[in-house]
């Protein structure tokens, strides 16, 4: 990989970050429930656009600076994982599953349903 | 962004840098032929999940608040560190393959240790307080 390609995902990947931060706060402003719909929206728009992405058919640098990099960085499993065990702690069992349930399942198919449109334009 | 904080935004920026340079370097060097187990991203999202646990719970309950370090070291770092649209996409392609099993065993153990590194780095964090 050249240097240049490394500068580009450093700087895409704060890009990504950046994304994820004003996506959540944009979603978390408007629901009032405990529920962690942020990170979800961050999640499932994240991976439908990956999917989208390898659907086009981007592979090598255009896959990796556009997907690995930015949607990588946008999309978070950390966050993810830690709202489901703060849920838990606060004796929000039911939320916790569906958080785990709804990410895993939409997930896949977010992923699917992009790179089906991906591959269809 | 009138009345956003800029140098939330810019430690933000720069934990998100460093984490996808951080996978990058890992997914390039480490990575696997698909539909096999993605090491990988694997190892990154349960050491990541670990390290936000840590942070997370230390900075909120332990240290003074600090306005730059949670946005840096949380949102930025671990959130762009560890992935979720990779792991979708790994999951699809195992399943195009009809490797059902090794996609269930992926989401599950993922899932599963993510969970636990969460629970496990809250639990380091408390327990040093209430020793200290």
């Amino acid at each position: 990989m050249s240097v240049a390609v490394w500068i580009a995902v450093g700087l895409l990947g704060g890009i990504g970050a950046l994304g994820r931060f004003l996506v959540d706060g944009i979603v978390a402003a408007r629901t009032r429930h405990e529920f962690p719909l942020g990170t979800l929206v961050v999640n499932l728009s994240g991976a439908t656009l990956l999917g989208f992405l390898v659907g086009l058919g981007f592979t090598g640098n255009r896959l990796l600076l556009a997907g690995t990099a930015t949607l990588g960085s946008y999309t978070t499993f950390s966050t993810w994982m830690l709202e489901t065990q703060r849920l838990v702690e606060d004796g929000e069992v039911a939320l916790a599953g569906a958080n785990v349930v709804i990410g895993l399942v939409v997930g896949v198919g977010a992923a699917a349903l992009g790179r089906f449109i991906g591959a269809h334009v | 962004m009138p009345g956003r904080d800029r140098r939330e935004l810019a430690a933000i920026f720069a934990g998100g840098v460093v984490g996808a340079l951080l996978r990058v370097a890992l997914l390039q060097t480490h990575a696997g032929a698909a539909p096999g187990w993605p090491w990988a991203t694997f190892a990154i999202n349960i050491l990541g999940t670990f390290l936000l646990g840590y942070f997370a719970t230390r900075l909120q309950e332990r240290l003074p608040l600090s306005a730059y370090r949670r946005p840096l070291l949380g949102t930025g770092f671990c959130g762009a560190f560890t992935t979720f649209s990779t792991m979708q996409v790994e999951l699809l392609t195992m399943l195009d393959a009809h490797r059902y099993g090794l996609a269930i065993a992926y989401a599950a153990s993922s899932v599963i240790l993510g969970y636990g590194s969460v629970h496990l780095a809250t639990l380091y964090v408390r327990r040093v307080r209430t020793i200290a």
